[in-house]
């Protein structure tokens, strides 16, 4: 990795009550790097995630994006700086089209939410069609999210992630509730427009398999902090991540 | 100095224990209100209905007791009569709450939460007009209650003995209550119920029963409270409306679902009220304020005041978990110009059609008005999903500034026109900035405490608006003097501000409300700022409603505060809510169905609220979808048997 990182993390911290949910966090991602967060339950994946996209404040630390700080901006401005985001339980609008989901990203993306008149049907529909052909959806523009397939639905929200053409996409479980094909097909999909467009990824996820096989770099969190971090094979040998996962019983007496 | 301040101390304190008095029964039925949503999630319209007729009922079985056979020589008279009465009126109210529940709302626990609050609504109107056959249409003063008809001295002043009873009397049923939540298996199943109703029914628990317990201690909760103010205020057909404003203030300002809450809030709200009345007519800095009129809308601005500190109430939490998957919303679907195209013009020829028919144009004129009154509320409720309980504030507020423009600034007519509707949306905008920071239930309330409010300044501001007596002679100028000219002029500003909307739905304005409704979390996630999005929508119906009431003004030729008042926003609700949010035909559906309705029925009984209650009511049943809703789903299975054959 050379350069400024997409993502720069330091000291990131946030406590809820006493509990210590992340506790002094750095890590980094590079453009075009998949970058894998994992950790049991609890460990504090969802915290750090939320306090990158603007859902939480951070108590301490600073996030770059791009070397500019974006710790504790609202969601929609980081999302102005670059960042794209899809969801653990897919959040599209399902009383609309899968290319009206896409042209509504869009059209934010080039400020035309204040247009009273025009029609918001025929804007954009050329681009929209462009992202949507890169998740294989194209096929399925015309129809409503509402119906969608689960697996479908997460590639829609992948098209629109890549509506204001992120330097940084942010991924909370991609292939949560998917068939084992489905993930695998999803993850070579972001991996390829990852390296594609130079678009630096970080996701977290349950299922080893995924992680092992498509993430560049694994980063482990254990009840807040970060315990390991390296290739897949280096965190895979990594005696105090077997511990957490495979709860040998002599670090914390329980398994992940 | 010190003897004046002695005066208004003492004065200050012979109010509070006035407020306090009066804040008594408001927690009961605040207390039942909020007991009813939390476990049922159901906003029951009709609980002020279930106070007024606990006063009516009060009334009536004192009335029997002190002068039929059933006198039993004088137990009517006596204080035991008087508290036997107070405690049957409230069992009774119950009764009437359980009869409530299981005939209408148990058959639609699972429509939509809207419809449930119209089948409330519809109930409003028959209850009312069964009072109006059984007690008539006058005032009913009740009887002192007995041994409680004196009054004690405090600091001077009189201070009545049965104000004194009704403070101790609150505190008392709030601990009942207490108890009967926190010790036994009734109320643990209430509270688990208000956070999670779901599980509740998932663990086996017989919600049926559950729901109509809760409903029958609601009601009795609701009778106790209209029974025990007998002694002090005369029952009279006005209540129904007049305390839901009031209890939904106290339950949001308390918390929807907390008991205690709802008991802070009253006391709150009754003690603030009591210094407004206490501090009367003040100068201050060379400008007089009038804090005793202030007390119709100060319990509005404590509300508000609440909400935007603690947007959940004071004792209130975040909504309770919603696991169950809400129906998705389906597709709007852009209108068939087609289809309007055509009756636009077959409305445009009614009156070379039928030139004598006066009462027709009469009555197309008002269902045109109404069609964008309530399109401009269906913009907010539908696509917006924001419901407004006091949509009525703009078509009002925007009357009157016509009026006033007319008859006071001496503006043309046809100006008015453009600037009533200026007014009116500013007023959204206002009100629209706090209501945006809210949702669901919370929004729709301080919707209608604002509503509340501008009906309040146009009846309090009697030098300028006329006051009660509204204002005459608002008529349009020679070239619209006739029925038929006003009609086309109606139908055609009328027919351009629909279209207005509707093209604004289908822009990318419209479509990020659209949006905003859908999944809150992904327009944030896509750089949307939804607040301002709905809150320019908010000013836009706003605007467009008062084009609705600023022709309104002018085809009738007066107005009155009754223009902005909680019936006049129901009205609007029902009509959008009558023909469905789904569509974008059903407001108008709804609205000329409605207008037709009431028109037709309220011509031919007295009782014509009662029959158009049970006409919602078997609509309600019938189609949970709205008209339109259910046109449609008619026409689809017709269509797929037509297929089959």
């Amino acid at each position: 990795m050379t350069g400024t990182p997409v993502l720069d993390v330091r000291g990131l911290a946030k406590a809820f009550g006493g509990v210590r949910a992340v506790d002094e966090v750095d890590f980094s991602v590079g453009a075009g790097e998949l970058l894998a967060m994992i950790g049991p339950n609890g460990a504090g994946k969802s915290t750090c995630f939320n306090m990158l996209n603007g859902q939480l404040r951070p108590d301490a630390g600073a996030v770059s994006l791009a070397g500019r700080s974006i710790a504790g901006l609202a969601p929609r401005r980081i999302w102005r700086l670059g960042v794209g985001r899809t969801f653990q339980i897919t959040a599209t609008f399902v009383s609309m089209t899968v290319r009206e989901n896409v042209q509504m990203a869009l059209l934010s993306y080039h400020r035309r939410l204040g247009s009273l008149l025009s029609r918001a049907r025929d804007l954009y529909v050329a681009e929209a069609d462009a992202l949507l052909d890169r998740v294989a959806m194209r096929d399925q523009a015309e129809r409503v999210c509402g119906v969608l397939a689960y697996g479908d639905l997460k590639r829609v929200e992948l098209a629109v992630a890549l509506a204001n053409d992120p330097k940084l996409l942010l991924m909370d479980e991609p292939t949560a509730g998917m068939a084992p094909r489905e993930r695998v097909q999803l993850m070579e999909l972001a991996a390829r427009l990852a390296r594609e467009r130079a678009i630096a990824v970080l996701f977290t996820e349950h299922d080893m398999d995924v992680v092992f096989a498509h993430a560049d770099r694994v980063i482990v969190l254990d009840r807040g902090r970060l315990i390991a971090q390296g290739t897949p094979a280096e965190v895979r040998a990594d005696p105090q991540v077997q511990a957490v996962y495979l709860g040998s019983g002599v670090m914390y007496g329980h398994g992940g | 100095m010190s003897a004046q301040f002695a005066v208004t101390f003492a004065s200050v304190v012979a109010q509070l224990l006035n407020g306090l008095a009066g804040a008594s029964s408001l927690f009961m039925v605040a207390a039942g209100l909020s007991l009813i949503f939390g476990v049922t999630r159901i906003v029951n319209f009709a609980h002020g209905s279930l106070y007024m007729l606990g006063l009516y009922g009060g009334y009536s079985l004192l009335e029997g007791l002190q002068t039929s056979l059933l006198s039993f020589g004088g137990f009517g008279r006596s204080p035991l009569g008087f508290w036997a009465a107070v405690v049957i009126a409230a069992l009774l109210v119950g009764v009437a709450g359980v009869l409530i529940e299981v005939l209408v709302l148990r058959r639609i626990y699972r429509a939509p939460e809207l419809f449930q609050l119209l089948a409330t609504f519809a109930v409003v109107l028959v209850v009312k007009d069964i009072a109006l056959a059984v007690w008539g249409a006058e005032d009913l003063v009740g009887p002192r209650a007995p041994g409680l008809s004196g009054t004690v001295d405090i600091l001077g002043r009189h201070v009545p003995q049965y104000d004194l009873a009704l403070i101790v009397i609150a505190p008392v049923v709030l601990l009942g209550l207490w108890l009967a939540l926190a010790r036994t298996r009734w109320g643990a199943l209430v509270r688990a119920a208000t956070q999670d109703r779901e599980m509740v029914g998932a663990l086996g628990v017989n919600e049926a029963w559950l729901f109509t317990g809760v409903f029958f201690v609601g009601a009795m909760l609701a009778g106790l409270g209209g029974a025990l103010q007998l002694p002090r205020e005369p029952a009279h057909l006005g209540l129904d409306l007049a305390l839901i404003a009031d209890a939904f203030v106290v339950t949001v300002v308390g918390g929807l679902g907390s008991v205690p809450g709802a008991f802070l809030a009253a006391i709150l709200i009754g003690v603030v009220k009591a210094f407004c009345v206490a501090l009367g007519t003040r100068e201050w800095l060379g400008i007089e304020i009038s804090f005793s009129r202030l007390t119709l809308v100060v319990e509005f601005l404590v509300m508000a005041a609440v909400l935007i500190a603690r947007p959940y109430g004071l004792l209130g939490r975040p909504p309770a978990v919603q696991r169950a998957a809400t129906e998705p919303a389906p597709p709007l679907s852009p209108p068939r110009w087609q289809v309007w195209a055509p009756a636009l013009v077959l409305l445009a020829l009614v009156p070379l059609a039928l030139p004598g028919d006066r009462y027709l144009l009469v009555l197309l004129t008002d269902i045109i008005i109404f069609a964008l009154f309530a399109v401009s509320l269906h913009v907010l409720m539908g696509p917006s999903g924001m419901v407004s309980f006091g949509h009525a504030a703009y078509f009002g507020i925007a009357a009157y500034a016509a009026a006033l423009l007319l008859k006071r600034a001496a503006v043309p007519m046809e100006a008015t026109l453009l600037m009533a509707p200026i007014v009116a949306g500013g007023l959204a905008l206002l009100f629209g900035w706090f209501c945006v920071r809210l949702s669901g239930v919370y929004l729709a309330m301080l919707t209608l405490a604002f509503a509340q409010i501008a009906w309040s300044v146009i009846y309090q501001w009697g030098s300028l608006t006329g006051g009660s007596n509204g204002m005459i002679g608002v008529w349009p100028p020679s070239w619209l003097a006739s029925k038929s000219a006003y009609y086309w002029l109606a139908l055609a500003l009328c027919a351009l501000g629909i279209a207005f909307l509707w093209r604004v739905l289908f822009s990318p304005f419209g479509y990020a409300l659209r949006a905003g409704r859908d999944s809150s979390l992904r327009v944030e996630a896509i750089g949307i700022d939804l607040r301002r999005q709905q809150w320019l929508a908010f000013a836009l119906a706003g605007a467009l409603a008062g084009l609705a009431g600023a022709l309104f003004a002018f085809s009738k030729g007066s107005i009155s505060p009754e223009l902005s008042s909680i019936a006049q926003s129901t009205d609007a609700l029902v009509m959008v809510l009558l023909g469905g949010v789904e569509t974008l035909t059903g407001p108008v559906a709804g609205a000329a169905v409605f207008t037709w309705l009431k028109d037709e029925l309220a011509r031919r009984t007295e009782f014509w609220r009662a029959l158009l209650g049970l006409v919602i009511l078997a609509l309600v049943l019938s189609f949970p979808q709205g008209i339109a809703g259910g046109a449609r789903q008619l026409w689809d299975r017709l269509r797929q048997r037509g297929v089959a054959t």
